[in-house]
């Protein structure tokens, strides 16, 4: 061996040690872990940890779905402000810095030929991009304002700041002294048991749960997302354990967008869940959920243009179509460190939408559905079924692993047999029975290195691969999209 | 100079080896605890082990008990009395809420039933979303921190009689009951939590500790049914300034006094209807006592 390789050898020696012992170094300082305490705001009032409330932040267990179903109260004598610790101010921000990788399949892309700026064609090719970027920034207030009155808004932002309102509402707890009615209005989440906002992943498709925010290829209805807020008055009633559950709210069919956008559609949302004490694996929860609406496909015109609710003088849109999603939920543990959450749905939307009526304000069809206009032959009402499952292994109340699958399948395609016009993806005639169907996995893991009682943090990796059915822009071919994000998530 | 030098040698010598007992026994205070690991409880037909609530303890009851179940948890600073109470130390082995006669140990059921209802005018909220198998082993986990447990049994629970039917002369005796034990020296001449001893009251660790005061809507830290009520005051609350009246209150008497603390407490009762109708009114402290 020369002096050379030797050296080198020696270079490549000393730089393995020094990157064995910054790895070590790493490890060490992220185990050097302080016992998990509370989350900001409502921790500081109550001084519970926040692995009282939270599987993992910001998933709740039991005891902190049952303190939000109070309406935020413990349903003690410290509920009411005046017994707020003076360290309790009810604000926490969240937003986090992150590094992620992402790789979109079958991308239309321009081509050119050699000296001419202008694009001569389209072609599909993957992307794929990576770098540090930031999510957005949430700020999160609520708390009780007398005992029994509650309140919660959320200013939400983009990651270039800027903000809507996420969640504005109020809420009377405890109407004549039961726990089986309370009442929430204004605009906030539905009352679905696995809480996307509460969702433990952050990939842009693993962040979601493709469930509550399926629209099949070509469908306007934007309006049954279930992951999306919404706009409305909510009625829920719970036992005094939380074992019992209902909830039923009536819906603006607006998506949850503000200024009477959408017209005068309403949706029902109701859900219903039963939890049992299975002994030593734990309490077990099932229960079912509905939502049931109509929402516009015809909107009113004056001079051409859009007239109304689109510019926020009232509603202008008529010609409302059904749609409905139904489905289980079970929440399952298996003592105390392995528990597993599995969605079904069964969705259906009306032709119209499945034409591509619904949602001309955001919508990329346009398609007005004025007076005389007919559906084509072959059109039919799409339906499909998924299911989700979410298995968690808590390793102890600072590190969670996560994993999901989710799949959804086209049970019956929006046109159907003698259809004979263009598809939403280039094809004529009936569209196959896979288009849209959707297929997605999740893993990743959360580790708290320390929680106080003043905030929250976790260092968060996720890796995410999503896969579609014939959704491919230009060749109607299938799609694969994969993301990898690593970052910081905290809040205070 | 080497004299002065080896006095300090030796005077040093001699504290590390005095100070390396004080270290030994800081140590041996997680080995005691950790030792007692195997400690069960039994709730019904359900059987708790303390290794098995290592995790929930951790996840829902560390932050005020802390890790050695002395309370004090990293939010103990924060729970300043008398506004606020100390996270219960439960290496003392001394628990306010028991069905059994003062000085005794709880039984299971009384941990798990404080654990299953809370503690209103204090942090400890209500654990009942817990299954009833995390809520026995968490009494274990309790247990598991005293050496108490490991010496002694739980005392025997007290007898409560049938509650008898509420009269207007029952209320009125439960009155002279009030003024004869002098309730009201603490409690106030209406339940108010105002009376001449309520500002000098500390518990057993000299911190200043409230009366309950009837009147404010609040539920009795040990249960607010008749019968919690009879069994607050004829076992006491260890730990605090609330004896046990078993030797001084006739059961029966014991009821009539239940009775007519009822007719202090905010929510609407029979109680309180029958005492508008008598016209009653608050004892007098400067009345000679009633003779039993």
């Amino acid at each position: 061996m020369s002096t050379l390789t030797r050296s080198r050898l020696g270079r490549l020696s000393l730089s393995t040690s020094f990157l064995t012992a910054a790895l070590v170094l790493v490890f060490l300082v992220l185990s050097a872990s302080q016992p998990a305490n509370a989350i900001p705001a409502f921790a500081r009032k109550y001084g519970l940890r926040c692995s009282a409330c939270h599987e993992s932040w910001p998933m709740l267990n039991f005891f902190g779905q049952k303190f939000k179903d109070n309406g935020y109260q413990l349903m003690n004598d410290r509920d009411a402000p005046i017994w707020q610790n003076p360290g309790y101010w009810p604000i926490t921000f969240r937003i986090l810095p992150i590094w992620h990788r992402i790789s979109t399949g079958k991308v239309p892309i321009d081509t050119y030929t050699a000296g001419n700026p202008v694009p001569t064609g389209t072609q599909v090719q993957r992307v794929t991009s990576s770098g540090f970027d930031l999510s957005g920034l949430d700020f999160h207030t609520g708390g009780t304002l007398e005992k029994n009155f509650s309140f919660y808004v959320l200013p939400s932002s983009d990651a270039t700041a800027s903000f809507h309102f996420e969640t504005v509402m109020a809420r009377l707890d405890n109407v004549f002294h039961t726990p089986w009615l309370n009442i929430k209005f204004g605009k906030f989440e539905l009352d679905n048991l696995l809480s996307e906002k509460r969702v433990l992943t952050l990939t842009g498709n693993g962040g979601i749960y493709q469930l509550y925010h399926f629209i099949p290829t070509g469908d306007g209805n934007i309006f049954g997302q279930m992951g999306d807020n919404q706009l409305g008055l909510e009625v829920m009633g719970h036992s005094a354990n939380d074992r019992t559950r209902y909830s039923a709210a009536l819906l603006s069919s607006n998506d949850g967008t503000v200024g009477l956008s959408y017209g005068n559609g309403y949706t029902g949302f109701f859900t219903f869940s039963q939890a049992i004490d299975a002994g030593r694996a734990g309490v077990q929860r099932l229960g079912f959920y509905a939502m049931v609406g109509q929402a516009p496909t015809t909107w009113l015109t004056q001079g051409g243009q859009l007239f109304g609710g689109a510019n926020g003088t009232g509603p202008a849109a008529i010609g409302n179509k059904s749609f409905s999603r139904e489905g289980f939920v079970g929440q399952f543990y298996f003592g105390p460190h392995v528990d597993l959450t599995v969605v079904t749905q069964h969705g259906e939307d009306s032709a119209w939408f499945g034409q591509g009526y619904g949602d001309l304000i955001d919508g990329a069809a346009g398609l007005n559905n004025t007076t005389g206009t007919t559906l084509p032959v072959g059109a039919q009402n799409p339906t499909w079924n998924g299911v989700l499952f979410e298995p968690h292994y808590v390793y102890s109340p600072q590190l969670i692993f996560i994993g999901r699958y989710e799949t959804i399948r086209m049970s019956q395609q929006a046109n159907g047999a003698g259809y004979t016009g263009t598809g939403p993806t280039g094809i004529v005639g009936q569209s196959p029975s896979n288009l849209g169907n959707l297929s997605t996995y999740t893993i990743g893991y959360r580790y708290n290195p320390f929680m106080t009682s003043r905030a929250g943090f976790a260092w968060h990796n996720e890796y995410n691969w999503l896969h579609s059915d014939g959704t491919g822009p230009v060749t109607g071919t299938n799609i694969n999209t994969s993301e990898l994000l690593i970052g910081f998530d905290f809040d205070f | 100079m080497r004299t002065r030098l080896q006095r300090w040698s030796l005077l040093l010598g001699a504290t590390a080896v005095l100070a390396l007992p004080m270290s030994l026994w800081a140590q041996l205070t997680q080995y005691d605890v950790d030792a007692r690991l195997n400690a069960e409880s039994h709730v019904g037909n359900t059987t708790g082990h303390a290794k098995s609530a290592a995790l929930p303890y951790r996840r829902f009851c560390v932050g005020c008990h802390g890790p050695l179940g002395d309370g004090n948890g990293e939010n103990a600073p924060y729970m300043q009395p008398p506004i606020f109470q100390q996270p219960r130390d439960f290496q003392l082995g001394v628990f306010k809420c028991r069905s059994t006669p003062t000085g005794t140990l709880p039984t299971d059921q009384d941990l798990f039933d404080s654990i299953t209802r809370g503690f209103d005018r204090s942090n400890m909220p209500q654990w009942n979303t817990l299954s009833k198998q995390e809520r026995t082993d968490l009494v274990a986990w309790v247990k598991h921190f005293s050496p108490r447990w490991a010496n002694e049994k739980p005392g025997t629970p007290i007898v409560i009689p049938p509650e008898p039917e509420v009269t207007a002369d029952r209320i009125k005796a439960g009155r002279d009951v009030f003024a004869r034990v002098q309730c009201w020296k603490c409690h106030g001449v209406q339940g108010m939590a105002n009376g001449p001893s309520a500002a000098t009251l500390t518990d057993d660790l000299g911190r200043p500790i409230a009366a309950f005061n009837f009147t404010d809507g609040s539920r009795p830290k040990c249960g607010d049914t008749d019968q919690d009520i009879y069994r607050i005051f004829m076992t006491g609350l260890d730990g605090t300034p609330m004896p046990s009246f078993a030797d001084n209150i006739k059961p029966e008497e014991a009821w009539d006094l239940v009775f007519y603390l009822r007719t202090f407490m905010h929510q609407h009762s029979k109680e309180k209807v029958l005492a508008k109708q008598l016209g009653l009114k608050p004892v007098d402290p400067n009345a000679p006592a009633p003779t039993q």
